[in-house]
Parts: C-alpha cells; sequence; structure tokens
C-alpha cells in the first residue's frame, strides 16, 4: 500500500513539473495577434472581390520602405480595374497607426495594383485594411501581417 | 516498487536542476533571433545617397571634415558643427540643451550611423543628411550664420578645392555680404531684392556645403560593443571571452529588454532604433518654449526648399519615397521624437530630446512608470520592474558603450 501511494507521488511529482515546463515553453512563445487569420487572399467585407496581398519582391523586411501587390478580381474571377484603394492600418496590440502613408501608386494589370511606402518598424501584428472602390460598389478588406 | 518510486524521484530532480541550469546562461531560440538582429555585424553596407552625388567622393568628405570644425563656419567665428558634435564625446556634448551661439532647446544628437536615418533632428524636420548639416549653419541659436555670407566665405578660404569638386563658383560680386530668406530683418530684404538666377546660385553653392558636411559624416559609424561579442559567441556557440562574458545581471537585462519590459519593440535592429517617432510621455522642460515634436516637423521638411523634392536633389525623386509616403497628420504624431540608437547611450547623459533625464536609471525608471503624456497621448504602458529587473537593464544598456 505505503509503495503505491510513493508511486503516485512520483508519478504527480512528474506531472506537476510537465506542467511546468509547458507552461514555462507557453509563456515565453513570442506572442502573436489572437486568432488572427494571417491569410493572404480572401473575400473583401461584402462579399464583392477576391483581393489578395503579397510583397512585391516576395520578402518582407522589417524597417525598409516597400511594396506589396494587391490582386483585386472578382467573385467570378474576372480582374477588377481602375479601382480607387485607400490604405490604412495599424498594430492593434500597440493602438497605434502606420508609420507611413502608404498609397496604390500603379495599376499594372489584370487587376494587380502596387501599394507602395509600406513600412514594419517593429515585430508583431499589423493590419492593413483596404478601402475599395470600383464599377462593382465599394468594398473594403483586412489584412493581418505577423513579423 | 521501492526502487522504481526512487528512481523517479532521482529523474525528477534532475529534471529540475537542467531547467534551472538552463534559466540562467542560455537563450531559447526566440531570444537567440532576436539577438542576432541587434548585432552589428547584421549592419548592412551604407547605401548610396543618389540624392547627393558627391557622397562617396573623398574630396567632398574631406572638405566636409574642414569645413565641419572650422569654427568660421559661424556668425561671430566662435561656433562650428563640431562646437556640439564633439569628435571626443560621440559627437555629442554631454549637456541637456546644445548652447551654439545661444541655448537651443533640444539635446544634441551623437552622430554615429547618421547617414541611415531616413529623418533627422529628434523631430525629423529635415529628410536628408546633407538638408540637415544646413539647418544649424542659419539657427540663430547655433551657427546663427547666412546663407549668402557663407557663399562669400567658402570663395575666399576654400574656393580652389571647392571648385575641384563642385565645378565653377558663381560670380557672387553683386550679392549681398549678408542674405537669407530665415535671417534677421534686414538679410530677408537683401535676400528679396536679389533676381531669383542670384538666390539660386547661393542656394546651389549652400546646398554643397551640406553635401560636402554630410560626406563626411557618412564615415562615423557606430564601433563593435561587448553586446556585439557576446551575440557573435552565440550564434557561433563559441565560449565568450573571460572579458567579454555576461554576468548573470546583464543577462538578466538583456533578456528583459527583449522580452517582458518590451524595450525591442522600438529600439530593434542593430542601431537599437526603428527610425520612427514616438511619443513615450517624456515630460516638458518647464523653461523651454512649447515642443510638440514630430507634428511640427511635418510643415517643416515639406516647406524645406532642400529636402527630397526640392531643385538641388541630385538623381530622380526615386529617393523620395520616405518623403512621398511620410504621415503628415494624426493625434501620435503629438509629442512624438525620434527614437534614438541605444548604442553608447550609458557613456552620454544626459537623456531624452531635452536632456530630460540625467541617467539611464532615470529613463529605465520612466519607461517602468509609464506617466500620462502632457499632450497628445504615450505609447507606453507601465512595466512594474522591480529595482533589481531596472537595474539589470541599465547593467545591460552598459555593454551598448563598452
Amino acid at each position: 500500500m505505503a509503495s503505491l501511494w510513493r508511486y503516485l507521488l512520483a508519478g504527480l511529482g512528474l506531472a506537476a513539473l510537465l506542467v511546468g515546463i509547458l507552461a514555462i515553453v507557453y509563456l515565453t512563445a513570442p506572442q502573436t495577434a489572437p486568432g488572427a487569420d494571417t491569410s493572404r487572399s480572401k473575400t473583401t467585407a461584402n462579399g464583392l472581390f477576391v483581393a489578395s496581398f503579397q510583397p512585391e519582391r516576395g520578402v518582407i523586411r522589417q524597417g525598409e520602405l516597400q511594396s506589396w501587390l494587391l490582386t483585386l478580381k472578382t467573385v467570378k474571377g474576372a480582374p477588377v480595374e481602375g479601382a480607387a484603394i485607400t490604405v490604412s492600418g495599424g498594430m492593434p496590440l500597440h493602438n497605434h497607426g502606420l508609420p507611413t502613408s502608404p498609397q496604390a501608386t500603379d495599376y499594372l494589370g489584370e487587376g494587380r495594383y502596387r501599394i507602395d511606402g509600406l513600412k514594419f518598424t517593429m515585430s508583431g501584428w499589423w493590419q492593413l485594411r483596404f478601402a475599395i472602390s470600383a464599377a462593382a460598389g465599394s468594398d473594403s478588406v483586412v489584412f493581418n501581417v505577423v513579423l | 516498487m521501492r526502487r522504481l518510486a526512487r528512481i523517479s524521484c532521482v529523474f525528477a530532480l534532475g529534471a529540475f536542476a537542467v531547467l534551472i541550469g538552463c534559466s540562467e546562461p542560455q537563450f531559447s531560440d526566440g531570444e537567440k533571433t532576436t539577438i542576432a538582429s541587434l548585432a552589428l555585424n547584421t549592419l548592412p553596407a551604407l547605401k548610396p545617397d543618389t540624392t547627393n552625388r558627391f557622397a562617396d567622393v573623398p574630396a567632398a568628405a574631406a572638405l566636409g571634415s574642414t569645413l565641419f570644425f572650422d569654427q568660421g563656419m559661424s556668425r561671430d567665428g566662435t561656433v562650428s558643427c563640431s562646437t556640439c558634435h564633439k569628435i571626443d564625446r560621440q559627437f555629442q556634448d554631454d549637456l541637456p540643451q546644445a548652447v551654439g551661439i545661444g541655448r537651443t532647446n533640444r539635446r544634441t544628437m551623437p552622430l554615429a550611423g547618421v547617414a541611415r536615418d531616413p529623418w533627422f533632428f529628434w523631430d525629423g524636420r529635415r529628410d536628408s543628411l546633407w538638408a540637415q548639416a544646413l539647418t544649424p549653419l542659419e539657427n540663430p541659436l547655433e551657427q546663427a550664420g547666412n546663407r549668402a555670407a557663407f557663399a562669400h566665405y567658402i570663395k575666399k578660404r576654400f574656393g580652389e578645392r571647392y571648385e575641384r569638386i563642385f565645378g565653377p563658383l558663381p560670380d557672387l560680386s553683386s550679392v549681398p555680404a549678408n542674405a537669407s530668406p530665415l535671417g534677421t530683418d534686414a538679410e530677408k530684404a537683401a535676400w528679396n531684392a536679389m533676381p531669383d538666377s542670384q538666390a539660386e546660385d547661393v542656394n546651389r553653392v549652400f546646398a554643397n556645403i551640406g553635401k560636402a558636411i554630410a560626406a563626411f559624416e557618412r564615415s562615423i559609424e557606430p564601433p563593435q560593443t561587448r553586446f556585439d561579442r557576446l551575440a557573435i559567441d552565440l550564434a557561433s556557440g563559441a565560449k565568450p571571452q573571460a572579458d567579454d562574458a555576461f554576468s548573470p545581471e546583464e543577462i538578466l537585462g538583456l533578456k528583459l529588454f527583449i522580452g517582458k519590459a518590451n524595450c525591442v519593440t522600438c529600439h530593434n535592429g542593430p542601431r537599437f532604433t526603428d527610425n520612427s517617432f514616438h511619443n513615450t510621455g517624456v515630460p516638458p522642460v518647464a523653461d523651454l518654449p512649447p515642443d510638440r515634436g514630430r507634428v511640427d516637423a511635418i510643415t517643416q521638411v515639406e516647406a524645406d526648399p532642400f529636402n527630397c523634392f526640392g531643385a538641388f536633389r541630385d538623381g530622380d525623386d526615386s529617393a523620395c519615397r520616405e518623403l512621398r509616403f511620410m504621415v503628415k497628420s494624426g493625434p501620435e504624431l503629438v509629442r512624438a521624437y525620434k527614437t534614438p540608437s541605444l548604442r553608447g547611450a550609458a557613456t552620454r547623459p544626459p537623456y531624452m530630446h531635452a536632456g530630460q533625464f540625467s541617467s539611464l536609471d532615470e529613463v529605465v525608471a520612466h519607461y517602468s512608470k509609464a506617466p500620462a503624456s502632457v499632450e497628445g497621448t504615450s505609447e507606453v504602458h507601465p512595466l512594474q520592474l522591480s529595482e533589481r529587473e531596472r537595474a539589470a537593464l541599465v547593467a545591460f544598456l552598459k555593454t551598448l558603450a563598452e
């Protein structure tokens, strides 16, 4: 009986240790957006467009001015031309906006718009909000970027 | 049974010992990545400045160096750039507010790595190193000169050197001795009376003075520190040299800096700055004029005839993206100041844009407490760091100056 208790005690000790280790791992893990959807392609809020957003040179470099491409298609897959696009955003957890004022600077054809002047000055959760106005109507979309 | 229990206990104790052992000198993979991102060896090569085609011309840098130390480059021959940017003091002056011809309202910034800045001054009211260099020359509290007088002075003292670099000087024979759009009433009147072509000639010489000084300043780069040696050893797995090894306090400070204390949020990259502007609730100085930081710098940089969109830029306007995509308005700009580099900071008190804090202890205490801003909103949240943690952060900051 006594040895069974010892087993139990040892077992409990090991379990407590495991919980401790897991807690440390969990607490020291870099914090990301709470369940942020970081997909680079999504349907806009009212379902008018399908937007995808990619860094023009493929990689994100912290602290450097860079351009991204916003590609706009209709739900049926036709490129959206002549869209007026405004960009806003910021870091929700830091309660501040973007450090630059990115703009849609060029139309590259096939629904692709160059969004220039982006700069991610710190690591963490960034949000970029696009207000899009085109022949089909006005809609908006938010992309999460986690560095 | 009993043996098994004993083995379990020994295992548990062993695991505990490993955990304790790990928590001191070791860093997690995430911490190692962050530490590597701060190391000086990740600083990229200095990019060419296409707005200044003399930026990497040795003769221009040599003339710039002469001008930087020349007290003749001031109204009364007593002040040079080096009066406040002292070469043996990290190119700063240890004063809460710089003193030239008069006392200014801002702390002199050190110059290590300055050519990598996108914005200049604490509020970013200039957008290039050469445009920055021109500003103190005409500030009545700094060098207090005027551009017409500088053009005459360059012709008289350095005419030959200037022409070898920049080409022929314009005819200055009918240019007034003293004239500037920013000077005294008499200087402004003299400036306004000049024909446009003559004003442009003087502005061209003036811009070239800035370009020469900027060429010199590009050579001022941050030196390697104990922190950088630790970072290299950590990345390569080498054992640190005796003097380079971090004390437990310095390691705690580094972990706090890149972890709980959130310092690395803004003080990031190999220069420990995000090159951006933030309101961190730093209090104003009682007897100084109102200072609203970045929000008041926007119109100044836009109005500067020597900015990137101006007529004196070399190269094309693809170099002007910082100015083009600048945030021009918003509550965040109020009392926002540039994140300074922390390299060498430990040996150059006082701190903040007007020397508000006399020691790093005061700086760390400020960020731990995070008081509200007198105007606008501070981005900093209270940290409640213990005395031991605050001391550890200061100990770590000192490794960036050794």
